[in-house]
Parts: structure tokens; sequence; C-alpha cells
């Protein structure tokens, strides 16, 4: 069966949990979006700005060092780091502000957590030309200030949240009030599989480019479709968008792989999947940290763009329905997996996807030549150096 | 017919409905504001249960719900403080609060709990109808009644589904915005209010916005009942509770001399 169902639902999670204002916009998104998916020069311009704008296809690089040091599996990178911006969030941001363009929406709004889909957003404004505001947590303000330079340098104003814990889901809650306030002529892009549907639905099909190509890539390479598909999961985009063309091949094992911060059983982490338990927010049902009284908990990861509360409505079917194994790695793990990729390959990834390469590179050691492992690398380190500085004690 | 429904019968007296977060300043504060709203001319209260992530609150709201709820505010407790309060008051006491909490609850176990403590309905911002079948069906087991929401921009075949589904009222909502008090009121808000008004007899009660008299008495010559939040968590601040006591009274007389 296509999931989601005609009400948004991937199993019992998802749907369209939303004041009534917002009712009759996510009608009419789903109506434009329905129209643009079936019109082949929706596609063609996506695809051709793709190409030239985003740089796609990114490789699939074969970790020659890392494979030998690992002395197990065959380790491939599907190198969405190398996408303009740096990140696969790009990927997104201009499948959504084609969508907006062609709605005729004049203006533009989303979140941002660490700033990836910020900058992406307000890249992709600059590009087609809509105004841009961006809401970003006032701690993340501070832990992010390149990127909020980034945002402005591309013309885009960004709003500060002093609400709540002051991090991503505030920015989330601010710029669905500023949606509900300003819905006739405003965009409401989002960053990740997650919200009301069909934004799960929608983010997942654009991000899904990952997984088309990674499979077209690995079968012209290597013959055969990988063994494993490690990817990171905060919301879940990244991860989505490689599983998805994938999901369907039973033989090959999806890992998910959250963030368990301080450790699990600190309290201290981003693991909704690993420790949380059903609820709502931001429009969805999915697998949410939350208190024992449903209060939505604040997060804690040492990567900004994996320290959100909720996850995608249909990683928690996977969870369910066993697709995909869902797992978790620390900080310091996480620390030990960005050192290792630097080091054995040229490569300063993102603390996102270090998650993934810690993981990895355990799984590795278990497997043989033979064995193919593919690592969504969805993102380069360059943002991360601060954090990084800080956490190693390394001087700058 | 249920005690809220009472409340409409007579159609020249227009409804005076007040929203506070419950333990906002303090839990002592709700049990002392309650009252006194009630014996100020007030038809119904609205308890507001705090919720992390209120997102169709504006900030006056947002502000006192953070504050309740480090206070360690819970449903639980909003629960106890409601029986508390009907042991002193008769009028229809509604929880406002989003969907996460009653989930968590547990739907069945919480709609018994508002019986217990002589809750008559609930509104919840962020579940619309089509979300809402489980609590649906537990509220009308035990007569609660589950009031909807229609905004400005609901189309057509909205408001019939609405209309059907709601019981109570039907809790319009003036303007596309979060709640909080505002200047001035959409032009639009007659037109809006008529709309809904040519397909149902529901009772309509209108609010967010709303914060002075005028406001209220403009509400008042087309809808059914008038509904005050932010405005009146700010004055919760000050104390005596003088200022609040002259508001609500002035709320009461502009709805009582809207002809």
């Amino acid at each position: 069966m296509k999931l989601p169902d005609n009400k948004g639902y991937f199993g019992e999670y998802g749907g369209k949990f939303v004041p009534e204002v917002l009712v009759a916009p996510l009608a009419e998104l789903e109506s434009a979006y329905a129209e643009a998916y079936a019109d082949t020069r929706f596609w063609d311009e996506f695809n051709a700005l793709c190409h030239n704008w985003i740089g796609r296809p990114t490789p699939l690089y074969f970790a020659r060092q890392l494979s030998a040091k690992l002395g197990g599996a065959t380790i491939l990178l599907k190198r969405e780091d190398l996408a303009h911006t740096g990140a696969h969030k790009i990927n997104n941001t201009l499948g959504q502000g084609l969508l907006a363009k062609r709605m005729g929406k004049k203006r533009i709004v989303a979140e941002t957590g660490a700033g990836q889909h910020g900058v992406a957003t307000a890249t992709t404004c600059a590009l087609l030309n809509i105004e841009c505001v961006v809401y970003m947590g006032e701690e993340d303000i501070q832990r992010q200030s390149l990127n909020v330079l980034r945002m402005k340098l591309l013309g885009a104003e960004v709003r500060p949240v002093s609400s709540g814990s002051r991090t991503l889901k505030d920015a989330i809650n601010e710029a669905i009030r500023d949606w509900i306030t300003n819905v006739s002529n405003t965009y409401y892009l989002l960053g990740s599989v997650v919200g009301p549907h069909p934004y799960p639905m929608m983010v997942r099909n654009f991000q899904s480019i990952i997984g088309k190509e990674t499979r077209e890539q690995v079968l012209a390479e290597y013959g055969n479709l990988p063994n494993y598909i490690v990817a990171c999961v905060g919301g879940g985009s990244n991860s989505i968008g490689i599983f998805y063309p994938f999901v369907d091949d039973s033989p090959i094992k999806l890992i998910g792989v959250e963030a368990a911060g301080k450790g699990l059983s600190s309290g201290k982490h981003a693991s909704p999947l690993m420790a949380g338990r059903t609820g709502v927010l931001h429009g969805a049902r999915s697998y949410l940290m939350q208190d024992e009284h449903g209060q939505v908990l604040t997060t804690y990861s040492i990567a900004p763009g994996l320290d959100y509360p909720g996850v995608g409505p249909e990683h928690c079917y996977y969870k369910d329905t066993g697709r995909v194994n869902y797992t978790s790695v620390t900080d310091n793990q996480a620390l030990d997996g960005f050192h290792l990729l630097s080091t054995t390959e040229g490569i300063i990834p993102a603390l996102e996807p270090a998650h993934a390469i810690y993981y990895a590179a355990e799984l590795a050691k278990d497997l043989t030549k033979d064995q193919i492992i593919i690592i969504n690398l969805s993102g380069r380190g360059d943002k991360d150096l601060d954090i990084v500085s800080k956490a190693t004690g390394v001087r700058l | 017919m249920s005690q809220l429904a009472s409340v409409f019968t007579t159609p020249e007296h227009k409804a005076l409905i007040a929203y506070v977060t419950v333990g906002y300043p303090s839990i002592e504060a709700t049990l002392e504001v309650v009252p006194l709203l009630a014996s100020l001319g007030c038809d119904v209260v609205e308890l507001g249960i705090p919720f992390s992530d209120p997102l169709a609150d504006g900030v006056t709201i947002q502000e006192a719900s953070y504050r309740a709820l480090r206070q360690g505010v819970s449903p639980l407790s909003c629960l106890d403080t409601a029986a508390r309060l009907r042991e002193k008051i008769s009028i229809p006491l509604i929880f406002m609060t989003y969907y996460n909490p009653v989930f968590s609850f547990g739907i069945d176990n919480f709609c018994q709990a508002c019986l217990n403590s002589g809750i008559d309905g609930l509104i919840i911002p962020d579940l619309p109808p089509e979300e809402s079948n489980e609590l649906e069906t537990s509220t009308q087991q035990r007569q609660l009644d589950l009031i909807y929401l229609l905004a400005p921009n609901s189309p057509e075949e909205r408001i019939r589904v609405v209309a059907q589904k709601s019981r109570g009222f039907i809790y319009l909502v003036s303007l596309t915005g979060t709640t909080g008090a505002r200047e001035r009121l959409p032009p639009d808000l007659e037109s809006f209010v008529a709309r809904v008004r040519q397909k149902t007899s529901q009772p309509l009660c209108v609010g967010f916005g709303i914060s002075t008299p005028e406001q209220a008495q403009r509400v008042a010559k087309i809808a059914d009942g008038t509904i005050v939040g932010s405005r009146l968590i700010q004055l919760l601040d000050e104390r005596p509770l003088n200022k609040l006591a002259e508001f609500i009274k002035s709320l009461r007389k502009a709805l009582d001399n809207h002809h």
C-alpha cells in the first residue's frame, strides 16, 4: 500500500492536528502539490536546478582508507555534503520554493535550528526572488552565528525566538504562528519530514532524490544493491530521503541513528524513537519526548540538527513494522566518528552524520569486503567547528 | 439540554465567556478569580490547562502557560482546581487545552476525570473534527460538550461540518491569527458571522483579540457570546483585583446594552 493514506497517516502516525485557520491552507497546499506532482514541467525545472544550481548528482564515494582501516565492509559515502550550501536541506527547499512560486506566494517563512535549513531556505528565496523570514531560537542564534550572517547576506530576515526553550521546537511554534497570521500571502517552508500532512510526504518526495541517485550509482559501479544503509535521524529528512527508494528491497538493512546525547539514561538526549512515547506535536502524531503529563521535553544533542523532540511519522511507522532498525549514538561517539572520517578521508563531516559514521564504523568491523555499507553523509562540518573546539578543548 | 446550551436559551442575553490559565499566577489566584468572574456576570469560564507548545496562542497566554508550568501545574492539578471551583460556583466550566496533554492522560480517563470534576465541556484548538473521533465518542458518552472552532477562512463545506458536530456552541475565531488583545477587530467580522449564521442555529461565540467593551458590544450585535482571554490574563497580574473587576463589569454592561 502506498503511504501516507489520504488522511496523511502512516499507520497510526501523522495526520493533521492543526488549528482551524490552517485547515483550508493545508488543503490548498495539498492540491497544489498534487497538481505540481503530476506536471512534468515542474519536475523538469526541479531537476534542471538540482543539476546546475545544487550540483547534483552528488557523488557516491568509495571510502578506501576508512574501509581498509576498519578491515571489514566496503564503505560508500553519499556526498550530500557537496550539495550547494553544504547539506541535503537544499533539495527540499528548492522543491518547496518552486511550489510556493507556482502557488503565487510572495512570502516564505521557515524555522531553523542549526541554521542549515534556514540558509537553504534563504538561498532558495534569493534564487526565486521571494521574501524570506526565518525564525531561530535565541539559544541557536548564539550557537550558530555564522549561519545567521549567511542568511542575512542572502537577504533573509532572521527573527529571534525567545519563547519556551528558545531552540528548534520553539522556532517551529513561532513560524506556525506567523503562518496562521499571514496565511493568505505566506508559504510555510517546513524543513523536515515532520508537521501536518502533506509536509512529511512532500519533504520525503523531494529528498528521495538522494536514494534514487544512490540506487543508480551503486548498481552502475558495483552491480549490486548495498547490504546496509545508515543515516542519522533528527526529524528524519536525510534518512527518509535515502531509505525511501529502498524500502521495498527487503534484504537491504536500513539503520536510523538517533542522538543519544549524554546517554539515554541521562535524560539529556534527542531520541524520541528510542526513548519517547506516542504523542502529538506540530500537527502530527509521532513518537515524542514528553513528561508524564504530556508536556514536551527540551532535548539535547551536540548536533543541533538532531535536537528535536519529535520525529517524522513515517519513521515511527517503520519502527513499528521493523522495516528500519533504529539505534542511537552518544555525543562522544559522534565526535569519534567526526575525527575518524576527517583523518582517514580528508572529509570533515557535520556532527549529525558523524552519528551515522560512528555506528557504520562499528558495524563494518564485523563484516567482509564483499558487503557494502552506504552512509548518508548529509552535510559538511564547517558549521560545527566552534562546537567541536569547545567539546575537545582545542583552542582556536 | 446541557448546562452550557442553557446559557444561550434567552436570545437577548449575550453570554460573557472568560478565559483564565489555571495556575497563573498561582492556583490560589485561580480559586479566587473564577468565583469573582462568576459573581460579576460571566456566564461561562474557560479554564486553560497549560501546554508547553501553545501554537495557537499569542505572547500573553504563552507567557502565562509557561509560568504556570514552571510552578508544576499539570492536568491533574487543573482537574483538582476545577473540582474545588465546582463546590463554590454553578456556572458552566470548560477546559481549554491542546491535544497532547489529553492524549497523554488517556482520552477516556481524561473525560471521566472531567465529569468527576464538574467540567461541562472541552475546547481543543489543535483538534479539528477530522481527527477527533475518539474524543467525540468519549465526550458523548459522558455528556460533555465538545466545542469546535471556525475561522474567517473556513470554507462553506467546513462550516457545515463544524456546525453539525460542535456541541454547546461554536467558537468563531475573529481573525486569522493567534490569541491576544488587539486594538482593532477585522472589518469583515460581521460578514463572517453572518456566513456561519446562515448555516446553523447553534449559538455562536466570538473570541481572539477582544479586549474592550466597544469590541464586545460590536460582537454582541451579531453573535450570542463574547470570549475574553488575553486582556484578562494581563489584569491578573495586578493586585488587588479592582481593575479586573472593573473590566468585567464594563464588558457585562456593554453586552447588556448592545441594542
